[in-house]
């Protein structure tokens, strides 16, 4: 039997015509034989061409570092029913949810068939926020409690409702889907290349290093530049003072929920060096206007090294002997353990990637399996715990924090002794990106993996673009850890998770 | 007339110290120690807002919680000057004065239907009733020990019936400091400052009262605080101390007691929900401990 699937790595570019297009039967057969050889979806999408509807999926191989893509094809009308994948592989009922709000495509048998964001082009103008199908249980002695959308904290808007059987959360559904930006239409309707540039920096402002980075490694791919080793290193650095700033601002976060100012004053003053550095670099604090295509503004510097060495000195010399306490507090212990207990078998169920996987034993860091950048010639280690609850999250955020840290100071002297001129970002005239061509990319931003892909048409223009931030996966994970649990301890889960409410509804 | 001026003037400055605490605690400056006052008074002038599916019983709340917390005032007394009123059994007064406020607050926080402030007062009520007991355990104790029923007469006798008075003192000034915590919405059992609804326990119950009413409960709030306080204050100031050294005393050991709420509340998580009831079990079952001491120094068994 021929290659059933076509196979790519990571930041790779394939013609669409080498892409196997197959029967949804053979698909259904293929994709299930897959992912029960262990691989998992890291995007799963259509899109419309003329009359027809094309799907393609990619399934990240984790042991080889491969990526396959499949295809399969039907004539776009209303109506349309295919047999639903999620009844087998769970983890892409919302990437079928998403499908069918967009496109109206029916999965029949779809455990969960809800609409996932009210994008304003769905397919189906009827179905409103206001009369969202929520899960209900017909009983006199339990009560709904419905949180937001609007947030205690005033952050972004999000529902969750609650059926509680009196202190005690039986089911938690989230309901997301309040912004409505249009970022995926925006990448087409915009063309300019900063324009595009700026939009992904900003699909999630905390992660704009790992978004940011994630475009512009795929337009790079697409146009075939190499952005060379040094450019690489300083990319990496600034992905890794993201993870660092925001496991920093996380372990703070979590502590003022359980009302432990000390560690929460301590970790919250030290991500403003991390973050102030990253402005002191590009002029932002989040690191917008760093990653370019094909090239840097804001080139480092040995000035900029010394000082991050410095940095990292601070980070590691405050952050250590306050986790040492913290997880040494017997009042944190009790309120962090066991709590929000997630197990292994759910995570996978659901897919859950990066931190919401590791934390429950699933090892999934792209770091790791799909190299990119810097990660490609200096490996990093990679974390895994167990327990799964709310103190393997903070467990790992400071594991995670120490090993950036170390990171950050080996690939910083690696950079002082190697490193070469990195050329200006490439003009947007002299970019010809590959023609009928898809190209995929995967970055572990601190949350997870945040996955863009894009097709593009016979003149090498961008005819649809995809972006997945792992909030897409784990916001299941955040319910399924408030199952039988304490309504009183969602807060401190709600952030020991810190999803993103914007990745998710773009 | 001494112990309800000196409560007053303690309740204008213990709030804002325990804020002082923590912020020194945290490396931040912190507001100034009357800014808990200066809030209430910007809270003082502006209007209520009162929701359309609320009643009259909600508009009672902030008012008759006021009202009970500073007639309960008028029965504590300073150390041996007698309080505004005083009465054989006024403690159980005391007690139900604050209970009625609380109750009040409860079904005005009922009353607007809010699934939050639902669960707020269903905590409330829950952790009061497993308070209640450890004060009046504690306070029938120091009554048999005693042999009077009032809270002057107990804290006038309290120093000179036995020398065992000293380690009685040391255990209820434990029991009324940790009852004074529960009460008070403090760590472990809540965290007033923290801004998620569904952790809270008192401060969700008063989430719709806003302006003038909000003003109220927190001076309310700020009383019932320092009124707690003195109680178990008042079990460490000697009598024979001329008046100026007690009242000066008092002021020190009030102060010190914020800090020390200031102190907890900086380097500690709080508790479980669940494990508060056990908490504040705990306290009762202390009360326990010192019934039986008085019963064996009478010569009961």
């Amino acid at each position: 039997m021929t290659a059933v699937s076509a196979v790519i790595r990571n930041q790779g570019v394939i013609p669409l015509t080498r892409i196997p297009v197959v029967s949804y039967p053979e698909f259904i057969r293929v994709v299930d034989e897959l992912m029960t050889g262990g691989l998992h979806c890291v995007n799963y999408f259509a899109w419309a061409e003329g009359d027809m509807l094309k799907f393609i999926i990619c399934l990240a191989n984790d042991s080889d570092g491969t990526i396959h893509l499949l295809m399969h094809k039907s004539p776009k009308r209303t109506g349309l029913q295919l047999d639903a994948l999620s009844l087998q592989h769970y983890q892409l009922h919302i990437f079928e949810r998403e499908i069918s709000e967009n496109f109206g495509v029916d999965f029949t048998g779809h455990p969960w068939p809800k609409p996932v964001r009210y994008a304003w082009n769905r397919a189906d103008q009827s179905k409103l926020i206001n009369n969202y199908p929520f899960y209900k249980i017909d009983s006199d002695e339990l009560h709904e409690v419905g949180v937001g959308p609007i947030h205690a904290g005033v952050i972004e808007p999000g529902h969750f409702r609650f059926l509680c059987n009196g202190e005690t959360v039986l089911h938690l559904e989230i309901q997301l889907g309040w912004q409505h930006r249009g970022v995926e239409s925006l990448f087409l309707t915009k063309p300019g290349l900063l324009q595009r540039t700026i939009l992904s920096e900003s699909i999630a402002s905390d992660t704009s290093v790992g978004h940011s980075l994630a475009f512009v490694s795929l337009l790079e791919s697409l146009a075939g530049i190499n952005p060379g080793e040094t450019l690489e290193m300083e990319r990496t650095l600034a992905l890794e003072l993201e993870r660092i700033a925001m496991h920093l601002g996380d372990l703070s976060n979590v502590n003022i929920g359980m009302a432990y100012q000390l560690a929460s004053a301590v970790f919250g003053t030290l991500r403003t060096p991390v973050i102030n550095y990253t402005q002191t670099w590009c002029g932002n604090r989040f690191g917008k206007g760093l990653n370019r295509v094909g090239g840097s503004h804001y080139p480092f510097n040995d000035e900029l090294a010394a000082k991050l060495l410095d940095l990292m000195n601070k980070v590691e010399e405050t952050a250590k002997p306050m986790a040492d306490r913290l997880f040494g507090l017997p009042s944190f212990l009790m309120r962090s353990e066991s709590i929000g207990r997630v197990t292994e078998a759910q995570t996978r169920l659901i897919g859950a990637v990066g931190m919401a996987a590791r934390n429950a034993g699933v090892a999934r860091d792209i770091r790791v399996t799909h190299p990119f950048a810097s990660y490609r010639n200096h490996p990093i280690e990679s974390q895994t715990l167990t327990q799964g609850d709310v103190w393997a999250r903070m467990m790992l955020r400071n594991l995670e924090l120490n090993d950036s840290v170390y990171y950050v100071r080996d690939l910083t002297r690696t950079w002082m002794d190697t490193h070469e001129p990195v050329s200006v970002p490439a003009e947007e005239k002299k970019l010809q990106l590959a023609a009928d061509s898809f190209a995929v990319s995967l970055v572990e931003g601190w949350r997870g993996e945040v996955c863009h892909c894009a097709v593009t048409g016979s003149n090498g223009a961008i005819v649809h673009y995809k972006v997945k931030d792992p909030s897409l996966h784990n916001w299941m994970a955040l319910a399924l850890s408030l199952r039988n649990l304490e309504i009183s301890d969602f807060p401190i889960n709600n952030k020991s998770y810190n999803l993103s409410y914007c990745g998710f509804d773009l | 007339m001494v112990s309800l001026l000196i409560i007053l003037i303690c309740s204008l400055f213990i709030p804002g110290i325990i804020v002082k605490t923590k912020a020194l605690f945290s490396g931040r400056k912190g507001p100034g120690v009357f800014q808990p006052w200066l809030d209430i008074i910007r809270l003082l002038k502006k209007g209520s807002v009162y929701s359309s599916v609320s009643s009259y019983v909600f508009q009672l709340g902030a008012t008759t919680y006021l009202a009970s917390v500073i007639v309960a005032a008028l029965v504590v007394p300073f150390d041996q000057y007698p309080s505004v009123i005083s009465f054989p059994g006024d403690f159980v007064m005391f007690a139900y004065l604050l209970a009625l406020g609380r109750f009040l607050i409860i079904i005005s926080a009922l009353d607007v239907s809010s699934g939050f402030e639902g669960m707020g007062a269903n905590r409330e009520a829950f952790y009061s009733l497993l308070a209640e007991p450890a004060f009046f355990i504690l306070m029938g104790s120091l009554a048999m020990f005693t042999g009077y029923t009032s809270f002057h007469d107990i804290y006038s006798h309290l120093h000179y019936a036995d020398r065992y008075a000293v380690i009685i003192a040391i255990i209820s000034g434990y029991v009324l400091a940790n009852f004074t915590l529960v009460e008070n919405s403090r760590l472990p059992v809540d965290d007033p400052l923290t801004h998620l609804e569904l952790t809270m326990v008192h401060e969700v119950m008063v989430l719709d009262h806003s302006g003038f009413d909000l003003g109220l409960i927190k001076i309310a709030n700020n009383l019932k605080l320092v009124l707690l306080n003195t109680l178990s204050i008042n079990c460490f100031i000697p009598q024979d101390w001329p008046v100026a050294l007690q009242v000066i005393t008092f002021l020190l050991l009030q102060t010190v007691f914020a800090a020390g709420v200031g102190y907890v509340e900086s380097f500690r998580a709080r508790n479980k929900m669940a494990m508060n009831p056990q908490f504040i079990l705990s306290i009762s079952a202390i009360s326990l401990i010192l019934i039986f001491v008085i019963i064996i120094l009478n010569n009961k068994i």
